[in-house]
């Protein structure tokens, strides 16, 4: 597989060593967020609005606060009005700080279930817990909108007065009272489809899902009397909770130290801060160090959640399997606050097949639930779900086999993505080809119910800025600094990198996740882009270690640093013949040589690297009960190099498994009233080892040019294909299109129940 | 202080005593009282299986056992299951076969296969399965965890 790798003979990529920070996994040693403690330290508890759209009258404390143990209660009256509402963030779009600070405490209107009014600090939790419940809050109850067609209906509740329209990159303008709008689009639909000889429309949706790390949201805060604040958290982004945690309490950025502690899972939905600002506040009314640890309940209804959907497809095809034109009416749910996922959802639906006539109508829809945060391929799933339930019912309808008709239509590199730039260096062909070839694919599939199915997907990494710090030190060890938080090993895949860019053994090299006071600004640990970009900076910090250690040698040898080189840790003169020295020899004299070798670098990297996924499954329907079982699993996909193929596998492996979670049981229960009724990991249920069999990986290998070993990021891709590809196995099984996801037993059931009158017919 | 209890019992070979209030839950007690944090939260009501111990033989998990009905009993955690340095064969196969990604599940799972392997020394992969169950992942999507597993009854 190496020979795809742009540089052959890797000594480090493309092993599987032994991450560093394991052992301390394994015995129970490793410090997650709930595992820190201070002296003094008092426990935080949030009350929580039980009313999904309501207007607060009056918050009543006096009986919380008289509580022996009760050292500080805040309300949104002690948040301060925000100094600028919108932050101006580039193509990353618009961030507004006041939904920020008001999604933390609310101030005068409740927008979801759980969404926080008061907090109490106390000496120990149950007696905040206490104080929390004698906090007596009246509300005026408001009609709230759960979904995003009645959001959307012409007589809908108005959840704001006024509201910002979110944006990413497209920016979408304000369209209905609860929603934004964003149309893309290229070519002439109406003459596309007035070329086709078949023309299929559908409707798909999808329920609201939690990203379900099993780590709650916990924070520990102090507020001194200078005015330093140090948090002690579990984040995807420190920088990030830094900079929005500066402009809520309103204290300089340069006050503030984030020191992010191990990470139990975040998937997207640690990268925004919570319950930061309130442990800010009470431990500035206190003088104590405060903590606040979510209880999972709150997780489910306060925090997360990715987007409940509706989806509407007019896509027209030539008898020859050629696509000529889609419509494209895609609806994202924002949540309470306007910026959901939806341009993701947008670029995932059509960054496949080349469609030259093709219109989207995406919407951007304000809910009364919690405020939609990425989860893993934000928005993709969904989007999947329904286009390539769609590209399969074509190729069925036109009789061409599924992987064929996709070849046919297949968006190769450099052809135009739907915002109009082109689709970057991968090999999508091959991709489709491995898969054909494939023996899951080649097997015959037998027996009463069974069916296969398969999707494809396209994802992009992100790029832009990360930063990292390396210091050589004079025993030969080297200290690795970055600033994204290791969310599932990529300390490891960082420290391969430098080890194969240095030379030396990957042993050498300690890898840390560092505080916002110890190392340049990164963005968060997202979008696919720890590995591949703050790994291509750490490939860049340690060129220029390896130009200042070639000075060096220099130094010693009294020639030109242009006549030494350097391969595998080895320093040689050019001009005097077997004269070298080695990486360890170097650093041992590095005080000689004018004192110690370290490099900081805080730089860019390119956004928009395409991955492929390829995802192919057998299923057994059992048409009495309606439950789907997963007989056999294959997860084809391009990483562009593998650094560490194990914990590569690894990432396809766990994001197929939210995937298949998402397509077969979780969403979010609400009553008519608008809570939320299964709020606890019983109800909201993931999967278990139970639910999945072992998953089969296979691994491509297309170079990415914007990396120096060629890696593609890995993290997210694998979410997006198994609810499409399982409903197109379920098809392939019973016959029948589940268009409404999760594809749960009653649905399945009820499909096929209705289904049957006709076939007997 | 005045309705706290003082329960006496075997932690990890070494007996233990402590104060606890009756509402105290085991987990808590281990958490925030004995600073054995390596025993994890992740629902603390019974759903997750990160907070799994092993008390008197029997697999529990310690957010649904109050620490006063401990009184008496002996507790293993994850901080006694390797042996000085020496790491449990689960322990080095979840290292070896990357059985983990976050890592706040771990300690749970790898109480949950030494409950298994204790009573099963040699599971085959649907037990494996089948006992896990009761413990949540929501990184690994439980293969590399399950082979993990299987690693160690080989070892
Ligand atoms: S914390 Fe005890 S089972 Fe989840
Ligand atoms: S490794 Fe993260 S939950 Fe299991």
């Amino acid at each position: 597989m190496s020979d795809a790798s742009p540089k052959n003979g890797f000594n480090v990529v493309g092993t599987s060593p032994i991450r560093p920070d394991g052992l301390d996994k394994v015995t129970g040693r490793a410090q997650f967020a709930d595992d820190f403690h201070l002296p003094n330290m008092l426990h935080g508890k949030i009350l929580r609005s039980p009313h999904a759209h309501a207007r607060i009258v009056s918050i009543d404390t006096s009986a919380a606060e008289a509580l022996p143990g009760v050292r500080a209660v805040v309300t949104g009256a002690d948040f301060p009005a925000v100094r600028h509402e919108l932050l101006n963030l580039g193509t990353a779009g618009v961030l507004n700080i006041r939904e920020m600070s008001e999604n933390c405490m609310a101030k005068d209107k409740v927008l979801y279930d759980g969404h926080a009014v008061a907090a109490v600090a106390a000496d120990n939790p149950h007696d905040a817990e206490l104080a929390m419940n004698l906090i007596k809050v009246e509300y005026e109850l408001l009609p709230p909108v759960m979904n995003v067609r009645a959001a959307m209906a012409d007589d809908a509740p108005v959840v704001h007065e006024n509201f910002h329209p979110g944006g990413f990159i497209a920016p979408t303008e304000k369209y209905l009272p609860n929603a934004s709008r964003v149309q893309l689009g290229n070519g002439d639909p109406e003459q596309g489809f007035a070329e086709a000889d078949l023309v299929l429309e559908r409707e798909y949706t999808a329920e609201t899902i939690h990203q379900g790390y099993i780590e709650s949201h916990v924070t520990t805060v102090t507020w001194d009397s200078n005015d330093y604040v140090t948090v002690w958290t579990a984040t995807q982004g420190q920088f990030a909770l830094r900079d929005h945690l500066a402009d809520i309490i309103q204290v300089p950025i340069s006050n503030i130290n984030v020191v992010p502690l191990e990470i139990g899972g975040g998937f997207g939905g640690k990268e925004r801060l919570y319950i930061d600002p309130v442990a800010a506040f009470l431990s500035k009314k206190s003088q104590c160090p405060v903590k606040i640890a979510m209880r999972r309940d709150e997780v489910f209804r306060a925090t997360g959640p990715s987007s409940g959907t509706f989806i509407k497809l007019k896509f027209g095809v030539k008898r020859d399997g050629t696509l000529t034109a889609a419509h494209l009416h895609m609806a994202y749910e924002a949540g309470a606050y306007a910026g959901g996922p939806l341009f993701l959802g947008i670029m995932s639906a059509t960054s496949r097949y080349n469609i030259p006539n093709i219109h989207i109508d995406g919407f951007d829809v304000i809910v009364n639930k919690p405020t939609m945060r990425p989860y893993r391929a934000p928005g993709a799933p969904q989007a999947l779900f329904a286009v390539e339930q769609m590209i399969d019912e074509l190729a069925h309808e036109l009789g061409m086999d599924p992987i064929d008709f996709r070849m046919q239509n297949l968006m190769r590199t450099g052809d135009r993505l739907v915002p109009g730039f082109p689709l970057a260096p991968i090999d999508t062909e091959k991709m489709m080809e491995t898969v054909k070839a494939h023996p899951h694919y080649q097997a015959p599939l037998e027996g009463a119910n069974r069916g296969r199915g398969l999707a494809y997907s396209i994802w992009f990494n992100i790029g832009e800025i990360s930063s990292a710090r390396m210091q050589v030190n004079p025993d030969g060890s080297v200290t690795l600094a970055t600033a994204s938080p290791d969310l599932s090993g990529t300390r490891i895949s960082l420290a391969m990198q430098a080890a194969e860019a240095l030379g030396i053994d990957v042993e050498q090299v300690s890898p840390t996740v560092s505080d916002t006071q110890s190392i340049g600004f990164s963005l968060p640990s997202v979008g696919s882009r720890t590995t591949y970009s703050t790994g291509a900076i750490v490939c860049e910090v340690a060129q220029e270690i390896l130009k200042q250690m070639c000075e060096r040698a220099a130094l010693l040898w009294e020639t030109d640093a242009a006549d030494v080189s350097v391969e595998h840790g080895v320093f040689s003169n050019k001009t005097e013949p077997g004269q070298s020295i080695t990486f360890n020899e170097l650093a041992a004299r590095m005080f000689e040589t004018g004192g110690p070798i370290s490099h900081h670098r805080t730089g860019h990297t390119q956004s928009f690297i395409p991955g492929t996924a390829v995802h192919l499954v057998d299923v057994e329907v059992d048409p009495d009960t309606g439950k789907v079982d997963i007989l056999r699993y294959t997860i084809f996909q391009d990483v562009g190099k593998a650094v560490h193929p194990d914990y590569v596998e690894g990432q396809m492996q766990g994001a197929a498994v939210q995937g298949i979670g998402m397509a077969l049981n979780e969403e979010y229960f609400y009553d008519d009233e608008g809570r939320l009724k299964n709020a606890s990991l019983l109800d909201y249920r993931l999967p278990t080892s139970l639910d999945v069999p072992m998953l089969e990986t296979v691994v491509l290998e297309t170079p990415n040019p914007a990396h120096p070993f060629g890696v593609r990021g890995c993290g997210e891709i694998s979410i997006a294909p198994p609810p499409a590809a399982i409903a197109n196995a379920i098809h392939d099984a019973v016959g029948v299109r589940l268009n409404s996801m999760p594809m749960a037993p009653h649905k399945v059931c009820a499909a096929v129940n209705a289904a049957k009158p006709a076939k007997a017919a | 202080m005045s309705n706290k209890s003082l329960v006496t019992a075997t932690i990890n070979g070494e007996d233990k005593e402590f104060l606890c209030e009756p509402r105290q839950s085991l987990l808590e007690v281990l958490r925030d009282v004995l600073y054995l944090t390596g025993t994890k939260e992740g629902c603390n009501d019974g759903n997750c299986g990160a907070c799994s111990v092993i008390v008197d033989g029997v697999l529990l998990d310690s957010c649904c056992m109050l620490a006063v009905e401990a009184e008496g009993s002996s507790i293993e955690t994850i901080e006694g299951l390797a042996t000085g340095t020496e790491l449990h064969p689960l322990q080095r196969a979840f290292l070896e076969e990357t059985g983990l990604q976050c890592g706040i599940c771990t300690p749970g799972f790898l109480m949950a296969a030494k409950a298994l392997l204790d009573k099963t020394p040699k599971p085959d992969e649907q037990q494996v399965r089948h006992w896990l169950a009761g413990n949540l992942c929501r990184c690994t999507g439980y293969d590399k965890l399950v082979r993990s597993v299987l690693k160690a009854v080989e070892a």
